[in-house]
């Protein structure tokens, strides 16, 4: 408690110095925060959206697809079992059946995935309820990513040609019923979805589906099918966001942290020299060595203190106003889940690491010149005769 | 004769210097009683200074013994110098040392704080020093408000509030001029006299010789004289 006592005072006493390494500790330590908290609000923005428009809480896969390997989906179907026709119903389960197939729009050829979805499915966010309002012709749905590549819109028709369950080709054309807008492009990209009665007819595959989306949160085992969990399907948005944690601005806070410590460093090495006769003193006074080195290495790790102290001042205003306005991206499309307006989410665990790392990075620093103290001749820091 | 509080024998203290050593002291045989105010007179590099470290536990000697208040000095670890220093001996300094971030208060506190006191205790014997040297309504002052006559005079209750058996002044009035310099030698006369606490002098000011009940005389790191001024008087 002394220490801590003796360090407030002398940094306080520090005046001007004090406040410099302080602020731009302060800064690196929002900086870190602000881009940690950034990058986990879009990986919670990321995962709710990918599960609310593709993924749900699992997916139980055919053995043989894989949807890496064009060349699996072709036979990657099989049959529905009673017992999953009784889940469908309940809206416990929506099962899809994807084909590729080869779409011809403004006189282009582009190969697109083929997508079979219940219309009356209310477990995704996909505005599939619009695939049976027509009465002739097929009705399909697309995103806006899928729409801006392709260039339809709402009430184009637009040729789809296939092969059937024999290999021979059949075609046909379906009408843009809506165009949806989602952040996760692995729900758009390519993909036009059909209803998935219309699909199975189409191919012939009546009752086949090649995968099945789970509203469960405890899926349970299906015969015939490789249950895939969420850390699987969202494994790549999680890589993703993991490879920007270690890059771009979070380097620029660690840098601006080690700015921070260096100046914390030189700061305190400075001192040790500078305050000679006040070491001297203390040791005069009764202080053991150890005892003035640990004044030394609390005053300069209290400089972190102070810096979150100071932070806090500015950092809870600044993040408080962005958790209400979020930080807008605009529509760029980068190939990932990421949602136009992010708002960062600063969870406890981030705020006290964040804090840990720069009080230990800080007292480490101050502790490491305040180790010669331990060596200073007593006799001679009175005289503040130390070179 | 007094109880001896310090004794040192056949002291003697080199300091390496190049590739060999320079003698600061040497064979020094001396002692010290309770309540005595004695003085190291001598000039500049006579061993004056050293001789005060080493009695003040902030330095050892390199031969022979020096034991303070019955512990031998050579033989404390950094823990037990310090305590010794702490709870027994009380430091004057010619340049007064104060800290400057702390108030009066604080720098006189100081020297308690290491000390298993109350907060109230604290308070009490604080307030207590500073009315031996005058300064209680300077308490709030910091040291770059004070002149050099009051920074001795918070030196010296800093040294006098944790009421130590000695008190060790290394030039104390170097630095002041005559009318400061006599102010706090009465001051430290008066606080020998009522509180008994030994007082030992490093100087070769005339002023505080004035006042010395026995001055030792050192030349070259010998003592060449040791006399009881008052008996010559």
């Amino acid at each position: 408690m002394l220490a801590f006592k003796l360090a407030y005072k002398n940094l306080i006493g520090a005046g001007l110095r004090t406040w410099l390494n302080v602020s731009v500790l302060s800064f690196a330590f929002v900086l870190i925060i602000f881009y940690n908290g950034m990058i986990d609000g879009w990986n919670r923005q990321g995962r709710n959206d990918t599960q609310a428009w593709e993924v749900a809480n699992g997916q139980y896969w055919h053995p043989e697809y894989d949807k890496l390997d064009v060349y699996s989906i072709k036979d990657g179907h099989q049959s529905l079992s009673p017992l999953i026709h009784q889940r469908v119903s309940k809206g416990e389960i929506v099962p899809l059946l994807i084909q590729q197939a080869t779409i011809y729009p403004q006189g282009h050829m582009q190969s697109i995935l083929l997508k079979g979805i219940p219309a009356n499915q209310q477990l995704l966010e996909l505005p599939t309820s619009v695939l049976q309002l027509s009465d002739s012709g097929v009705s399909a749905i697309i995103g806006k990513r899928m729409a801006e590549t392709t260039r339809l819109k709402v009430g184009d028709n637009v040729l789809i040609r296939w092969r059937d369950k024999n290999g021979t080709f059949d075609a046909r054309e379906v009408t843009i019923a809506a165009v949806f807008s989602c952040d996760v492009p692995g729900a758009d990209n390519g993909q036009i979805y059909i209803d998935f009665d219309v699909m199975q007819g189409m191919m012939g595959f009546e009752n086949n589906a090649t995968i099945l989306v789970t509203a469960d949160e405890a899926p349970i085992a299906l015969d015939g099918w490789d249950f895939k969990d969420l850390d699987f399907l969202l494994a790549e948005l999680d890589q993703m966001i993991e490879s920007k944690k270690g890059g771009g601005i979070v380097l620029q806070g660690v840098l601006l942290l080690l700015i921070a410590l260096l100046a914390i460093f030189d700061t305190q090495v400075l001192s040790i020299f500078r305050r000679q006769k006040e070491i001297g003193t203390y040791i005069a006074l009764g202080l053991t060595r150890k005892q003035v080195v640990g004044i030394f290495t609390i005053e300069g790790g209290a400089h972190s203190i102070l810096a979150a102290m100071v932070g806090a001042a500015y950092g809870i205003p600044f993040f408080l106003w962005l958790d209400t306005v979020g930080l807008s991206f605009g529509a760029a499309d980068v190939g990932i889940t990421i949602a136009e307006t992010i708002y960062p989410y600063y969870s406890l665990g981030l705020i006290l690491s964040t804090m840990l790392l720069v009080v230990m990075s800080a007292t480490l620093v101050s502790y490491l010149p305040a180790r010669k103290i331990a060596r200073m001749n007593p006799t001679e820091a009175l005289k503040g005769k130390i070179q | 004769m007094n109880d001896m509080i310090i004794e040192l024998n056949q002291l003697t203290k080199r300091f390496p210097v190049g590739s060999g050593f320079f003698t600061a002291l040497t064979d020094i045989n001396l002692e010290f009683g309770k309540g005595e105010f004695a003085g190291l007179v001598g000039p500049s590099g006579s061993g004056k200074t050293t001789l005060l470290n080493i009695i003040g536990s902030l330095d050892v000697p390199s031969d022979g013994s020096a034991t303070v208040m019955g512990k031998s000095i050579a033989s404390l670890n950094q823990k037990q110098a310090a305590n010794l220093r702490n709870h027994n001996i009380g430091f004057i300094f010619q340049t007064y040392n104060l800290l400057p971030v702390y108030t009066v208060y604080e720098n006189v506190e100081f020297a308690l704080l290491l000390q298993n006191m109350s907060t109230n205790e604290r308070r009490k014997a604080v307030m207590q020093a500073l009315e031996w040297v005058g300064l209680t309504d300077k308490e709030k002052s910091k040291p770059s408000m004070l002149s050099g006559g009051e920074c001795q005079r918070v030196a010296i209750a800093r040294s006098m509030v944790k009421k130590p058996e000695i008190v060790l002044a290394d030039e104390p009035t170097a630095n002041l001029d005559s009318k400061n310099s006599h102010h706090i030698l009465q001051t430290m006369q008066k606080l020998n006299e009522e509180l008994g606490v030994t007082f030992i002098f490093s100087t070769h000011d005339e002023k505080v010789m004035q006042y010395l009940k026995r001055k030792i005389s050192l030349a070259d790191g010998k003592v060449v004289n040791d006399e009881l001024v008052s008996m010559l008087q």
